[in-house]
């Protein structure tokens, strides 16, 4: 009997390809999308790199060579120029100063900014404790940034001196761990200071958009049920057409997530204190374009599967790697840059992003518009497509 | 006057042919059959009818108004044979969705639920959620669903499948009274002895075309059969049948076919006697229309 069942069992395998997919083809998809967002596996150059905003202050052949060595640190990406604020996209990129680096910080540009202030060139290596230190200005978000641009920094300067650093001898055996080090360094938090927990706001963030997705494609395959108990044909029968139809669900589909976020969202705030009542117009446009979007995804995916299994494996496949890659799962600002660029291919990335603006760097409403823009082509495109699949369900 | 004319209809799927020049009318008031072998083209013509596969050739008319698929057909109901319900809704408001979908709204839709809750005898059910209902209600409901919005034209696609034999009284009492009010009904149906006992005339389709249309006694005569069969019972087997019999039964049957019982009867048997044979028992049968059908579309399995 046992070996008449074992057959049995693995003939039915055979023959569903479906599940056959989910067996071999699933965890072998999750892996590699897995190792190319955790591992850095690509060997390629695009293990993550640290974007340092510089600002040269002292304007000596010290600080320049300083900032020359920074650049050649593979760790990091510096950036010594940006154009003024407000200024349109054809203006010329100047230095950077002291305080459009620290709005970039706080705006999200980039995690950290390094200053060299006037009378570096002549504090470092002093091993005293005296001199002028250099600033970091960091975004708590991503402690990992200034870490690495204070120790990145030590090492650039001893590449600098080290001619200097022979005719100092060694370093006195006494005094504080700050005399001992080459440059001395201030760490300063612009972004998030006052956060008790600062990755709440992107994992709630993160965690809502995920099964959001999830939601959307279950209720997306309510079409498929439909077609299966016959209701679809009859409703078609009626006086609804496709386009109708296809409307009527995406608005349900966009109320529902709506709801579903606000709910999350209201969790944070009762149980993590998330700061939702003084983000609220941010959290409300945000969270009806991240609805209308993935209301629309679900579609596609309704619109795409043929059965549930079908709809199953796409679904946990599409929405997983979506999630990894677009920053559900892990922080994008701790991806290489090239996974950084991929992951703005997938809706979620943008809709995680704007979040991001709004809870942690706290920026108007105005400041979402790219968000805002993308999530709405986003939302066109899946549409058009959900409904050009939607066609064979049609007059036949 | 004719509800529902189908002229010439024709439609292909990749390379099958599934209506080949199929043509029959639907009179106004009436009830007429459309019966034939799995994949003669009979749900084809369904979806056609309700705007939902568009015919490559051929003409459909409601009411002498000629139907393309984007055309309304608010006088025509169309009843799957899927129950085609919401599960987790209640009979009510399964009625209310499919009404407003319709196009009734307001006092009229309300009128009408109520009416479809007694029509389907479903009025203490009404707040119940249509899972936890038998097949023969979900039946009922599933056809009140498609008449909610009182079509002159009525297509059920196989209406009685699965139910038992007091759920099919019942739906085609409520058909009776369809009728009743006016409506034409148009009925598929693979229980044959439903259709003769229940439709005046009989469509008989086979490969995407009719075959024969009438009324009983016209597809008999159509498939060549006797009117009626007289079959003698023999005390003993024989081996050989007198003139105008044909042996049955391994030779304790004689059969003749007769057109006027009265006037024959009584010759058969002095016939039968003559040769020397007592006759036990006799029963005359009219030409059923499964002998019709099968006649006309053959035994062959279609699938």
């Amino acid at each position: 009997m046992i070996p008449v069942l074992f057959r049995l069992a693995w003939t039915n395998l055979r023959r569903d390809r479906v599940a056959q997919v989910m067996t071999f083809v699933l965890p072998i998809g999750f892996f590699s999308i897995f190792a190319l967002v955790f591992g850095g596996s690509s060997g390629n150059g695009s293990t993550p790199r640290v974007h340092v905003l510089v600002v040269d202050e002292s304007r000596t052949e010290t600080s320049a060579g300083l900032v020359q060595a920074l650049s050649e640190e593979d760790g990091l990406l510096v950036q010594a120029k940006a154009r003024p604020e407000g200024a349109g996209a054809r203006d010329s990129a100047v230095a950077l100063t002291r305080e459009r680096a620290e709005s970039l910080v706080r705006a999200g540009d980039a995690p950290v900014a390094l200053v060299l202030p006037a009378g570096i060139d002549t504090s470092l290596l002093r091993y005293d404790g005296r001199g002028e230190k250099a600033l970091v200005l960091t975004d708590a978000a991503d402690p990992i940034a200034a870490r690495m641009v204070s120790g990145l920094l030590q090492r650039a300067t001893l590449r600098l001196s080290r001619r200097a650093a022979a005719e100092y001898g060694g370093a006195p055996d006494t005094g504080t761990v700050d005399e001992m080090l080459p440059a001395r360094v201030e760490t300063r938090t612009v972004v998030g200071e006052k956060r008790t927990s600062p990755m709440i706001a992107f994992y709630a963030a993160g965690i809502a958009v995920m099964f959001l997705m999830f939601s959307a494609s279950a209720a997306g395959g309510a079409l498929i049920e439909e077609t299966e108990s016959g209701t679809l044909e009859r409703v078609l029968s009626s006086r609804v057409g496709m386009t109708r139809l296809l409307a009527a669900k995406w608005l349900y589909i966009t109320s529902l997530g709506v709801l579903q976020i606000t709910v999350m969202f209201t969790w944070g705030m009762l149980v993590f204190k998330l700061p939702l009542l003084s983000h609220l117009p941010g959290f409300a446009i945000m969270t009806i374009a991240t609805a209308a979007c993935v209301a629309a995804f679900g579609l596609v995916l309704g619109t795409f599967a043929r059965t549930r299994q079908q709809l199953q494996g796409i679904a946990n496949l599409v929405i997983l790697s979506l999630s990894a890659v677009g920053g559900s799962m892990f922080p994008r600002f701790l991806m290489s840059e090239t996974l950084l660029k991929v992951s703005l291919v997938g809706f979620n990335a943008w809709a995680l992003d704007g979040y991001r603006k709004v809870f942690w760097f706290e920026l108007p409403v105005s400041a979402l518009w790219p968000q805002l823009l993308a999530l709405a082509l986003f939302t066109i495109a899946f549409l058009l497509l959900a409904r050009r699949l939607a066609r064979r369900w049609e007059v036949a | 006057m004719i509800a529902l004319r189908i002229q010439d209809a024709r439609k292909r799927f990749g390379t099958v042919e599934a209506l080949r020049g199929l043509s029959f009318d639907l009179r106004a008031g009436e009830m007429l059959g459309l019966l034939g072998p799995n994949g003669a083209g009979k749900t084809t013509l369904v979806r056609a009818l309700a705007g939902r596969v568009r015919l490559d050739g051929g003409r459909v008319s409601l009411f002498d108004r000629e139907l393309s698929p984007d055309s309304a057909r608010p006088e025509l109901g169309v009843v799957p044979q899927e129950l085609a319900l919401y599960p987790l809704l209640t009979a009510g408001e399964n009625l209310n969705v499919f009404g407003a979908l319709n196009g009734l709204s307001g006092d009229r839709l309300r009128a009408r639920v109520a009416w479809a809750l007694e029509w389907t005898g479903l009025g203490d059910r009404a707040k119940e959620s249509v899972k936890h209902f038998s097949g023969g209600m979900k039946r009922r409901l599933n056809l009140a669903c498609g008449v909610l919005h009182e079509p002159r034209v009525v297509l059920l696609d196989e209406p009685t499948v699965g139910v038992d034999p007091q759920s099919r009284e019942k739906l085609y009492d409520m058909l009776a009274a369809l009728r009743s009010a006016g409506a034409a009904i148009l009925v598929t149906t693979h229980y044959l002895e439903e259709a003769e006992a229940r439709c005046e005339r009989i469509v008989v389709m086979d490969h995407g075309r009719a075959v024969a249309q009438g009324s009983l006694a016209e597809l008999v005569a159509v498939a060549g059969l006797p009117a009626r069969r007289l079959t003698l019972h023999l005390e003993r087997a024989i081996a050989t049948a007198p003139e105008g019999f044909a042996l049955d039964g391994g030779g304790t049957a004689l059969t003749a076919s007769v057109t006027d019982v009265a006037a024959e009867l009584p010759e058969l048997l002095a016939r039968v006697r003559g040769a020397g044979h007592a006759v036990r028992d006799l029963d005359v049968r009219a030409a059923s229309l499964q002998a019709a059908f099968l006649a006309l579309t053959g035994k062959e399995l279609r699938e």
